[in-house]
């Protein structure tokens, strides 16, 4: 046990046993988060400057963060491939908007219905992840896909013969946040300083992201995050070892579709308008990009992963477009598609050249590695 | 009895597509054991080249007759979708082979995005209305005047699917290169040693079922007068799931999947609505009656669910019978 002994042995020989960052150095630990803390306190406000959009922009990435996060749970923990996690966004969406929108004339407040959301998201992943246990990967990809159009198209089509979903319309006048009497709808001022209903919004994120991250990192660590990459790891021997597969797998389905609900209930409040429109299949290969891209299994690679593709596409939108201009008189390529063209070059040249993503968790890497050895075994199943 | 019949040869005629697609999948999934992602979208260019060809000749004086501009279109279609499949095998598979399985399936996502979107600057987001160089003409199938029909151009698609299957089917018993095939598929090791070339034996298996997928593309933008960028994402899923049905990795059971994939679908659109329709409980509470008066249409579900016949069908034969009609591989190894 060589707990005295700082310095020594830094690199990760052991990845189960890394301790929480910060755990190791304390003092210069604690100063670093207090400054990142400063910082994100403080960045609404310069982005605020910049342009209200770049606000929004930020809450939306830390939207994917949450997303990210939650099919991190699935499929870089479990190993379990959702090529259609949006849906339980969707179904996360659609319970707040029911609940609080003149839609049905109920207007419950968040606290309540963001639970309900995230319970009834769960039970859509038990109801996915039951049949489809026994199945081996690609075939898993490809019924979760069939998933996801399902739940759409239900949610295009439910306007009939009873108005549940007001079809492809969607519901408007969705309430924002309130609590006592404080809307986060509407802009405040404190003293001479003015709080955006856009900035209301980024400190609650935050506030969440910040417990979803630390929910992640204890997860990784604990007897079930262990069981999970036991059983992607090989699942025929993490049986053997008295892992019981079946809850194990379906808790994963159900806790990355709770983290689906809750961010599709916060969605659904901050744009105050949703349709079955933002819960298409690209918007699931899209957080998909994100957990590959920032590296499947590792939390702070698929926080990376999120901004990164949350970010980079809306700076392209802002260049792309007026360099055209400028170049050609005319916008030859929609960003948009260049935007596509970018996620789908993405999944392929780390698939190809950094399988194990930019922030590789240690297992995955070694796993890429060993698979890369010529001479090992013929492409283990 | 009509509306049985008729839907039954919508359904055939879907189902031949389907199978032709299928079989795409069904060939790459037997020799590599690994589903092909973007065969969905190697379908579309297909349909997307043959339709420039078809606008570029129609347009040019129109001297040439309708069939012989079809079949320059499809014929140009057949190797540029060939060209595609043999690239996507040489990126997204054949660095691959050894890593594990999640990564290859990633790659083949990745260029199917890109293969969508490069369709989309070529060919622009709206849906283009396919020409339609052969005039429909029905021919009645049963006595009464308004009773079932069926088109030359669905007896077309039929016949052709027919002889493609046939075609194929020589091809893999009775050439060389079919024994080659059948026996990388068995054994790659062995087939090595044997002297095959197995690299070039699942190259040539990609661009098999590519040339197949340009054929399905024509006839299935043909059959539905409308092509559109996105058009290979859910007949590529329809057609997979139709393999799984049948067996993947087995031929006879990608056709037999897809032709019965083909009437589930089309039967299902036809019946579900009658079936759903809440009106038949009208004498069971009378506030139900009262709102069948003024809309006797009361559907719980309509042809609009026409999509989700599909994926109900693939997750239940995943979930009771997941080595299909006709196969023997199991599915359920981790």
């Amino acid at each position: 046990m060589n707990h005295s002994a700082p310095g020594m042995k830094t690199s990760v020989a052991a990845p189960l046993a890394q301790p929480l960052p910060g755990v190791r150095r304390p003092a210069t630990a604690w100063i670093g988060i207090v400054l990142l803390a400063v910082a994100l306190a403080v960045l609404p406000f310069v982005l605020t400057g910049i342009g209200t959009a770049w606000v929004r922009i930020t809450n939306l990435a830390i939207l994917y963060c949450f997303l990210a996060l939650g099919l991190n749970i699935v499929v870089g923990f479990a190993g379990l491939l959702d090529l259609g996690y949006i849906a339980f966004y969707g179904v996360g969406a659609y319970t707040y908007a029911l609940l609080a929108s003149p839609h049905f004339g109920l207007h419950l407040p968040f606290w309540i219905i963001l639970p309900i959301g995230a319970l009834i998201a769960c039970l859509f992943g038990v109801l996915l992840g039951a049949p489809t246990l026994k199945l081996r990967g690609d075939y898993l990809a490809i019924v979760t896909l069939g998933f996801g159009e399902i739940v759409r198209i239900f949610l295009n089509n439910l306007s009939r013969p009873f108005n549940l979903t007001n079809g492809a319309q969607g519901i408007t006048l969705i309430d924002p946040f309130r609590i006592d009497g404080f809307t986060f709808g509407k802009p405040h001022t404190i003293g001479s300083l003015v709080v955006s209903t856009p900035v209301n919004y980024y400190y609650f994120l935050l506030i969440v992201l910040v417990a979803v991250i630390v929910l992640n990192l204890r997860l990784q660590n604990s007897r079930v995050g262990r069981a999970w990459e036991a059983i992607r790891e090989d699942e025929i021997a993490a049986r053997a070892m008295g892992i019981n597969t079946r809850n194990m797998k379906l808790l994963a389905f159900a806790m990355g579709a709770s983290f689906g609900g809750i961010a599709g209930g916060m969605f659904s409040a901050m744009q105050q308008f949703i349709s079955p429109e933002s819960f298409v299949l690209v918007e699931s290969i899209m957080v998909l990009s994100m957990v590959v891209l920032g590296g499947m299994g590792n939390v702070f690679g698929v926080i990376v992963g999120a901004l990164l593709l949350s970010y980079v596409p809306e700076v392209l939108r802002y260049t792309v477009g007026p360099a055209q201009m400028a170049l050609f008189g005319r916008t030859l390529i929609d960003p948009e598609v260049i935007r596509m063209l970018m996620f789908g070059l993405a999944l392929v040249l780390m698939m190809l050249f950094r399988p194990a993503g930019i922030l590789p968790s240690a297992v995955r890497k070694r796993e890429f590695e060993t698979a890369r050895r010529p001479g090992n075994g013929q492409g283990t199943p | 009895m009509d509306t049985f019949l008729q839907q039954l040869v919508n359904g055939v005629t879907l189902g031949s597509v389907y199978a032709i697609v299928a079989l795409g999948y069904t060939m790459v999934y037997g020799i590599i054991q690994l589903i092909n992602f973007a065969h969905g979208e190697v379908v579309m260019l297909g349909a997307m080249v043959a339709y420039s060809v078809i606008v570029a000749l129609a347009g040019a004086g129109g001297a040439l007759p309708p069939l012989a501009i079809l079949a320059i279109a499809t014929l140009t279609a057949i190797p540029v979708c060939m060209v595609v499949g043999y690239l996507l095998e040489r990126v997204a598979y054949r660095p691959l082979r050894r890593a594990p399985r999640l990564a290859p399936l990633i790659t083949a996502i990745g260029l199917s995005i890109v293969l969508q979107n490069i369709a989309l600057i070529i060919w622009t987001r709206n849906p283009l209305p396919y020409p339609q160089v052969i005039a429909t003409v029905p021919y009645r199938l049963t006595a009464t005047p308004d009773g079932a029909t069926i088109t030359n151009v669905q007896i077309g698609i039929i016949g052709l699917s027919i002889v493609m299957m046939a075609g194929l089917l020589l091809l893999v018993y009775r050439t060389r290169f079919g024994v080659a095939m059948r026996a990388v598929a068995q054994n790659p090791q062995v087939a090595g040693l044997m002297g095959i070339d197995i690299n070039r034996i699942i190259s040539a298996t990609f661009a098999l079922g590519a040339a197949l997928a340009a054929v399905a593309g024509v006839m299935d933008a043909s059959y539905y007068g409308v092509a559109h960028y996105q058009m290979g994402f859910l007949l590529g899923l329809k057609a997979f799931s139709a393999a799984v049905l049948g067996g993947i990795g087995n031929l006879a059971g990608a056709m037999l999947g897809g032709l019965l994939m083909g009437m589930i679908e089309a039967l299902g659109a036809g019946y579900v609505g009658e079936l759903t329709n809440l009106c038949h409980l009208s004498g069971w509470s009378d506030a139900l009656a009262q709102r069948c008066v003024n809309d006797p249409h009361l559907e719980l579900f309509g042809s609009n669910y026409q999509d989700v016949f599909a994926f109900v069908v693939l997750i239940l034969v995943l979930v009771f019978r997941p080595s299909g009609l006709l196969g023997e591989r199991v599915s359920d190894r981790a």
